[in-house]
C-alpha cells in the first residue's frame, strides 16, 4: 500500500498542529460554536447526542497491520474500547473528548493517517472495490489513481468550501464494487480499443433525500486528465450549485435542474481551459504511486491444497464460512477473506479493541500485514494462502470475526442511527439487532441466500438503504420512531433504487415484516432466482400485499 | 489600527488601507423567506441589487473608491475620468457574474483593485473567482478578500490569487497573519504555485 514520504508526513504534521491551535481558539472562546463548526467538521469531528463523533479516515479503505493496531489502541484509550466501521470506509469513534481530538490526531500522525476532510463540505474519502489489485476480474488497479486523487484532494484550495459534501467513488472492474452510480463523481476505469487506460465518468448520483443514480457525462476520457477534468466538474458546481438550502445543494440536484446536456457543456467548456494544465498527471507519477501497489510477493501454489480440501470435507462449519465468507483471488492457491463485523446481536460495523488487534496480527501472520474496510462494513485479508484459511477461520472464530454471513441476510449495512448520531430520525442498531435475531438459523439463512438489507436512521442515508434489496428508513412521525420498507434496490452496473411497499412500521413489528417479504419471495422463487430477481420479476404487489395482508383484516373489521 | 493584510511580493504585513468602500444604500426589498428562515445564501447570477439602489449610492468625490459591481457598470461614464486616473476599484459579491465585470471592461489591469465581499465564512465561492481571476482573466494588480474574512480561511484565499484580506473588525489581523503558512508543502497546483508536488519535486520510489 502507499507510504508517506516527508511531503506526506510534513504535511499531516502541519495539519495537527493547526487544528490544536484552532481547538484551543475554540476552548479560550476565540472562535464561536458557528465559527469553529466548519473546521472541526473538515476534521471529522462532529458533536452527537452523546459526545463528539470521530471520524478517522482510511483512504480506499486500505490498512496496514500497524495502523490497525494503532487504531485499537487510540480506541482503548480515548473511547469506550470499540470502533464502528462505516459504509464510506472509514472508521468512527463514538465517544472521544473534543479536548483529547488533537492528541488523537498527534497519534493517528505517528501511522499515516489523519481525519482530514472526513467531513464538512469538501471532497471526502475516495471509496473503491475492497478487492482492489486481488480481484480476478479486475481489469485496472483503481488505487494508484484513488491516491493520486487523495493527494489532488487534499486542502484543494479552490473546493475547501464547496456548497455540500463531495463524494467520489472509483472502480477497475467490469463488475462495479464500489457503487460509482450513487457518488457525486463516479469514475470506472477500462482498458480502450487502443489498451490504453481510460475513465467512464458519472455525475451527479447519491442518496439522501432525493436518491438518484448518476448520470454518464463522459464514456472516455484519458487517465492523464482525471483532476482536471474534476475540476471543470467541481468548478460548474461550486460556482453554480444552490447554497440556500442543505437539501438542494448537492451536484446532483444541480445536474437535475440544468439537464445533463446543459451541464455537460459548461464542464466541457470549463475543462478546455484546463485541460493539459499542470495538474494534468505525467506518467512518472503514475508509475511512482503504481510501485506502492505492486502485486504482493506471493508464493508459487498449487490450484488445491490436501489439507484445505480435508477440512472442508469434514468440517461442516468451516465448509459453510469458506461458502461465504472467502471469495476468489487472481494469483493461484490464494483467496481473499472477509471477517464478518456482523455477528448477530452486534452493532454492524462495530469491532472492539481486542478485536481491532486480533486483526491486525491475522493480517500480519497471513496477508502480508495489510487489509481493507469495504462499504458493506466488513474487514478483509485480501492475499491469504488456501491452505491457511482454517488457522485464519479458528482465530478468527475464536474472536467473534467469522459469521458465515456475508452477502446474507443478516450482512446488514447499517448507520449508527438515533443510538449516536443527532441527526437521526429513529434507531438504526437494535432494529438490525432484531433481525438478526430473527434469522439467526443458519441453514435458513442460508437458505433465502444472497440478499443486502441495509437501514438508514434518516434521510441523509448512510446506511444506502435505497439500494438495499430490503431498504430500511427510519422516519419521524408525530415524534415517534417509524420505519418506512423499500424493495428492489441494487447496487452494481445494473443498480436500481428501491420502491417504498406501503405505509411505515412500528420498531416491535419489523423482524415480522421482514419475514413477510422472505415469505412471499420463498413462495414465488424459481430456483435461481435471488431475492432481488424474483422482486425485479414479479414487481412490488404481491410483497405488497402479503405484508399488509394483516392490517387491511383488520380494517375492514372495523369498517364492517 | 489597520486590519488589513497585504502581500507585497513574497512576504505578507499589516498596512494601512489606502480604498475608500462604497456601499450600496440598504433596499427597500424585503428579505427572501424560504420556510420561515430567512435565507442565507444569494444564488449565483441572481439580481439582487435595484435601480433606485445603483441611483442612490454615495461615491465621494475625491480619493481612491472600490465601487459595488452594479454601480460601476450603470455608472460607467460618470466614473471614467477617475477610472482613468486610477482611482477606482470594484467589488462584487460572490453571487455575482465575473462576465457581467468583463462585458463593461475588457481590460481588467486597468483596475488597480478587484475586491471580492464573501457574506459568510462558508461560501467558497470566493475561491473560485480568485482562480478565474488570475488564471483565466489575467488579472494582475490587488485583489482583496473582505467580509466575512477570518484567519482560517487566508491559506486557501492566497492559494486562490487573493494577496489581500481585510480580516473582519473584531479580530486580530496580527494573529492571523501566521495562517497563510498553515501548510508549506501542499500537493495540488493553484494559483500561488501552478505546478502540483509531482511537477515540482523528485519524489523517487
Amino acid at each position: 500500500m502507499y507510504q508517506y514520504d516527508e511531503i506526506d508526513q510534513k504535511l499531516i504534521d502541519e495539519r495537527v498542529t493547526q487544528y490544536r491551535d484552532q481547538t484551543r481558539r475554540y476552548l479560550a472562546g476565540e472562535l464561536s460554536e458557528d465559527e469553529f463548526r466548519p473546521l472541526r467538521l473538515q476534521n471529522g469531528l462532529y458533536i452527537q447526542r452523546q459526545a463528539p463523533m470521530l471520524r478517522i479516515a482510511i483512504p480506499y479503505g486500505m490498512l496496514s497491520s500497524r495502523q490497525l493496531h494503532k487504531l485499537g489502541d487510540i480506541a482503548s484509550k480515548y473511547d469506550k474500547d470499540y470502533g464502528h466501521f462505516s459504509t464510506r470506509q472509514n472508521l468512527q469513534l463514538n465517544w472521544p473528548k473534543l479536548e483529547d481530538v488533537p492528541e488523537i490526531l498527534a497519534e493517528l500522525a505517528t501511522v499515516e493517517m489523519h481525519a482530514i476532510q472526513t467531513s464538512g463540505n469538501c471532497i471526502r474519502n475516495i471509496t473503491t472495490d475492497q478487492f482492489a489489485g486481488v480481484a480476478p476480474d479486475e481489469i485496472v488497479d483503481p488505487r494508484v489513481m484513488a491516491e493520486i486523487m487523495r493527494q489532488w484532494s487534499t486542502f484543494h484550495p479552490e473546493f475547501a468550501l464547496l456548497p455540500r459534501k463531495f463524494k467520489i467513488a472509483v472502480s477497475g472492474t467490469k463488475d462495479d464494487r464500489a457503487v460509482v452510480q450513487m457518488h457525486d463523481i463516479g469514475m470506472e476505469f477500462y482498458k480502450d480499443s487502443s489498451n490504453k487506460v481510460a475513465i467512464k465518468v458519472w455525475v451527479g448520483g447519491g442518496l439522501g433525500r432525493t436518491p438518484i443514480l448518476g448520470t454518464v457525462i463522459r464514456e472516455h476520457l484519458e487517465w492523464q486528465h482525471a483532476l482536471t477534468y474534476c475540476e471543470a466538474i467541481i468548478r460548474v458546481y461550486n460556482l453554480h450549485g444552490r447554497r440556500d438550502n442543505a437539501y438542494k445543494a448537492r451536484i446532483k440536484i444541480l445536474v437535475k435542474a440544468l439537464g445533463i446536456e446543459e451541464f455537460k457543456r459548461q464542464v466541457e467548456a470549463e475543462w478546455a481551459h484546463l485541460k493539459d494544465a499542470p495538474n494534468t498527471i505525467p506518467e512518472s507519477e503514475l508509475e511512482r504511486v503504481s510501485k506502492h501497489f505492486a502485486a504482493m510477493p506471493y508464493e508459487t501454489l498449487p490450484a488445491h491444497d490436501a489439507g484445505f480440501d480435508a477440512a472442508i470435507a469434514s468440517n461442516p462449519a468451516f465448509a459453510a464460512w469458506v461458502k461465504r465468507c472467502v471469495h476468489a483471488h487472481k494469483q493461484t492457491g490464494y483467496r481473499a477473506v472477509t471477517l464478518s463485523l456482523k455477528t448477530h446481536g452486534i452493532a454492524p460495523g462495530d469491532a472492539t479493541s481486542t478485536q481491532m488487534h486480533t486483526v491486525a496480527d491475522l493480517a500480519e501472520a497471513y496477508s502480508f500485514g495489510e487489509l481493507r474496510v469495504s462499504h458493506e462494513q466488513n474487514l478483509i485479508l485480501a492475499d491469504v494462502k488456501l491452505s491457511d484459511l482454517l488457522a485464519v477461520w479458528e482465530k478468527a472464530r475464536a474472536n467473534g470475526l467469522a459469521s458465515p454471513n456475508i452477502g446474507l441476510l443478516t450482512d446488514i449495512i447499517c448507520c449508527p442511527g438515533g443510538d449516536f448520531c443527532s441527526l437521526a430520525n429513529a434507531k438504526s442498531i437494535p432494529i438490525a439487532q432484531a433481525i438478526q435475531m430473527q434469522f439467526d438459523n443458519l441453514d435458513y439463512l442460508h437458505d433465502i441466500g444472497e440478499l443486502e438489507l441495509n437501514i438508514s436512521g434518516c434521510m441523509n442515508a448512510c446506511g444506502h438503504h435505497h439500494i438495499g434489496h430490503i431498504g430500511i428508513l427510519g422516519v419521524d412521525k408525530d415524534g415517534s420512531e417509524w420505519y418506512q420498507v423499500t424493495i428492489g434496490g441494487k447496487q452494481g452496473n445494473d443498480a436500481s433504487i428501491g420502491s417504498v411497499i406501503g405505509p411505515s412500521f412500528s420498531a416491535h413489528e419489523m423482524p415480522s415484516v421482514v419475514q413477510k417479504l422472505i415469505e412471499v419471495y420463498i413462495k414465488e422463487r424459481t430456483p435461481e432466482e435471488r431475492f432481488i430477481d424474483t422482486v425485479r420479476r414479479i414487481g412490488i404487489a404481491p410483497f405488497k400485499a402479503h405484508v399488509y395482508a394483516e392490517k387491511n383484516a383488520a380494517k375492514a373489521e372495523v369498517v364492517a | 489600527m489597520s486590519n488589513l493584510i497585504q502581500f507585497n511580493g513574497e512576504s505578507a504585513s499589516i498596512v494601512e488601507n489606502q480604498w475608500q468602500l462604497v456601499n450600496l444604500p440598504a433596499s427597500q426589498v424585503e428579505e427572501r423567506k424560504q420556510a420561515g428562515k430567512v435565507v442565507l445564501f444569494k444564488l449565483t447570477g441572481e439580481n439582487t441589487v435595484t435601480d433606485t439602489q445603483i441611483a442612490e449610492t454615495v461615491i465621494p468625490a475625491t480619493g481612491k473608491v472600490i465601487v459595488p459591481l452594479s454601480v460601476f457598470v450603470t455608472r460607467h461614464s460618470e466614473l471614467t475620468p477617475r477610472i482613468n486616473a486610477g482611482e477606482v476599484g470594484v467589488w462584487l459579491a460572490t453571487h455575482e457574474l465575473l462576465e457581467d465585470l468583463t462585458a463593461q471592461q475588457t481590460n481588467l489591469n486597468a483596475l488597480p483593485i478587484i475586491a471580492v465581499f464573501v457574506e459568510r465564512f462558508a461560501d467558497g465561492r470566493i475561491f473560485s473567482l480568485g482562480t478565474l481571476l488570475r488564471t483565466r482573466l489575467g488579472f494582475k494588480n490587488e485583489l482583496r478578500a473582505f467580509g466575512d474574512v477570518l484567519r482560517d480561511q487566508l491559506f486557501f484565499l492566497k492559494r486562490s490569487g487573493f494577496n489581500s484580506y481585510l480580516i473582519r473588525a473584531d479580530r486580530n489581523a496580527e494573529e492571523a497573519l501566521a495562517s497563510l503558512n498553515d501548510f508549506s508543502t501542499p500537493y495540488q497546483g493553484a494559483v500561488d504555485e501552478p505546478r502540483p508536488v509531482f511537477q515540482r519535486y523528485s519524489r523517487g520510489n
